[in-house]
């Protein structure tokens, strides 16, 4: 599997280290409720498919992408930095 | 006499072999059951032949995607071992490895169990005192473990590099002697053919496509070969449980998939007499009776469906297998494969009625769910039948992960590739 660093180019999954989901979204700080919390550690939606997901370029610019990869055919559509140096939102 | 025997062997043999029925039938589905169990893998099948066995029931299929055993229960490596620290885990494992002891009586079928004892290694000082407390822990619930030293490793299994000069020197060892392996295929075999003759219909390629929903209650399935209808439908798809859930609008449940490797090497001679777990990475191994090498080590560690995984695993398998056998490196592997594991959040399983009414739900089993096979078979049937959890599977519940009452073998957290 390959993956393109939006920074160092296209490099082997093995340079990178997974870190879950991207779609599990943190509540702000201030939210007092369980609930939600409960949803943003332990529930996941797990598609057989499409998924967004963050990996660390760890063995290159250590960067934080966000990567959108199909889970069946481990093909990756497109890979972005995290926060204000992504592309888009 | 038993259906399956030495003497049956002798008098088909001189028979011409005429009289052997299939090990199971190839059952066409009825219009209604009492009970349907989506998913005819270990876990499903034991399900099954329990809820006839242990609770009467005459009116029961496996509803399976494809034939039965291509699925996890025919890909693992096969150990068997009751060697958990937690008090949930104990009890439920080592009933589970007490079924396991009268396995292949209670089926009229050989599935290989083999107790030919499960070595921990351990490579420090601090894991030997790790390993001690697991070891007393164990004992404690009544389950055999021994903390044994170099020498003791060097007689078991005489064929691990233990000189100073290894990566990770070895100190000694947590043994459970009890453990062992058992030949996978025969489990799921085995399971299929003790619940046929009990009247079950197993249901091959007929993957659940959609469930049949009356006011709110789950009454049945929807699959290419009709609709199939019953008072209970018990849900056991390992790898597939969020797909499958979904279909029955259940989303967000604390499991992940994630692809787990195995590789096996060409024959040798006997080399590694018991199971053996390297201490200063992951990686165990086993030697099959054929002689290959059995082996694997972590997953692969992002979410996937594919059962496949990719090189950089591959490398770090083999290299921890050679940071003890450094004696093997010149063997080759023979094949290599990968299953979808149910990991959950906290590593443990779920077994449990819900969560919509007439709908029940085993999953959860990471890459440990093979030696479970018996006891979840035998606690889900009940789960089924009574309507409520049997004592072995009460704390396996799905509310536990808001409640607080995670049962963390690992320590490591709300990562599920981690457990
Ligand atoms: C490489 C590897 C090594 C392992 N090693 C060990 C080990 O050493 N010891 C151990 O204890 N455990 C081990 N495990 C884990 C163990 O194999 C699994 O936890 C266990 O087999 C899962 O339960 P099962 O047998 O019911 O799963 P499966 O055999 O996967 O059964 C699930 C079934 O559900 C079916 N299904 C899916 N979707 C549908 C649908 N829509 N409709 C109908 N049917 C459906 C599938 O076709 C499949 O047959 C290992 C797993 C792997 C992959
Ligand atoms: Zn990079």
């Amino acid at each position: 599997m390959l993956i393109p660093c939006p920074v160092c180019g296209m490099r082997d999954a093995g340079e990178y280290h997974y870190r879950g989901d991207a779609t599990a979204e943190r509540p702000p700080l201030a939210e007092e409720a369980a609930e939600p919390w409960v949803r943003y550690v332990y529930e996941r939606q797990n598609p057989r498919g499409e998924h967004l997901e963050f990996w660390q370029h760890v063995h290159g610019c250590r960067q934080f992408l966000v990567v959108r990869r199909n889970t069946e055919t481990h093909e990756v559509f497109e890979a972005r930095l995290v926060g204000p140096f992504g592309q888009g939102e | 006499m038993a259906e399956y025997s030495a003497l049956r062997v002798i008098t088909e043999g001189l028979r011409g072999n005429r009289g052997w029925k299939p090990a199971w039938r190839k059952a066409e589905p009825k219009p209604r059951y009492d009970v349907i169990v989506v998913g005819g893998g270990g876990h499903g099948l034991a399900t099954a032949y329990y809820l006839a066995k242990n609770h009467g029931l005459r009116h029961v299929a496996v509803v399976e995607a494809g034939p039965i055993g291509l699925g996890n229960v025919g890909r693992n490596t096969t150990i068997v071992r009751s060697n958990y620290l937690l008090p949930e885990n104990h009890d439920f494992y080592e009933w589970s490895l007490k079924l396991w002891e009268g396995l292949s009586h209670e089926l009229n079928y050989n599935v290989m169990f083999s107790q030919r004892g499960v070595l921990n290694l351990a490579h420090s000082p601090e894991q030997m005192d790790v390993a001690a407390e697991r070891g007393n822990a164990m004992r404690l619930a009544g389950i055999d473990a021994d903390l044994i030293g170099r020498d003791e490793v060097a007689q078991l299994c005489p064929g691990i590099d233990l000189s100073e000069e290894a990566r990770f020197p070895v100190a000694g060892g947590l043994i459970q002697r009890r453990a062992g392996t058992a030949r996978h295929d025969a489990v799921a075999w085995g399971y299929a053919h003790a619940a046929d003759r009990l009247g079950v219909d197993i249901i091959e390629n007929a993957p659940v496509t959609d469930f049949i929903t009356e006011g709110g209650t789950i009454t049945g399935v929807v699959t290419p070969r009709g609709e199939i209808r019953a008072d209970k439908v018990g849900v056991a798809v390992a790898g597939m449980t969020s797909e499958v859930m979904r279909m029955a609008g259940v989303e967000g449940l604390p499991i992940e998939s994630h692809v787990l490797q195995a590789f096996v090497s060409e024959p040798v001679k006997p080399l590694v007499h018991c199971v053996v777990t390297y201490g200063a990475g992951h990686m165990y191994v086993s030697q099959s009776d054929k002689g290959g090498l059995v082996f694997g080590g972590s997953l692969d560690f992002y979410n996937s469906y594919a059962r496949r995984g990719n090189l950089a695993n591959v490398h770090d398998t083999v290299s921890e297998l050679l940071a003890i056998f450094p004696n093997v490196a010149r063997i080759k592997l023979l094949r290599s494969w990968g299953g979808i594991m149910d990991m959950s959040m906290d590593g443990s399983p779920i077994i449990t009625p819900g969560p919509l009414p007439g709908l029940y739900l085993n999953c959860g089993w990471c890459y440990g769910g093979f030696k479970a096979t018996p006891a979840s078979g035998w606690c889900f049937a009940h789960t089924i039948a009574r309507d409520e959890p049997h004592a072995l599977n009460a704390g396996f519940t799905l509310s536990r992960f808001a409640e607080g009452r995670h049962i963390d073998e690992a320590g490591t957290g709300a990562v599920p590739g981690l457990h």
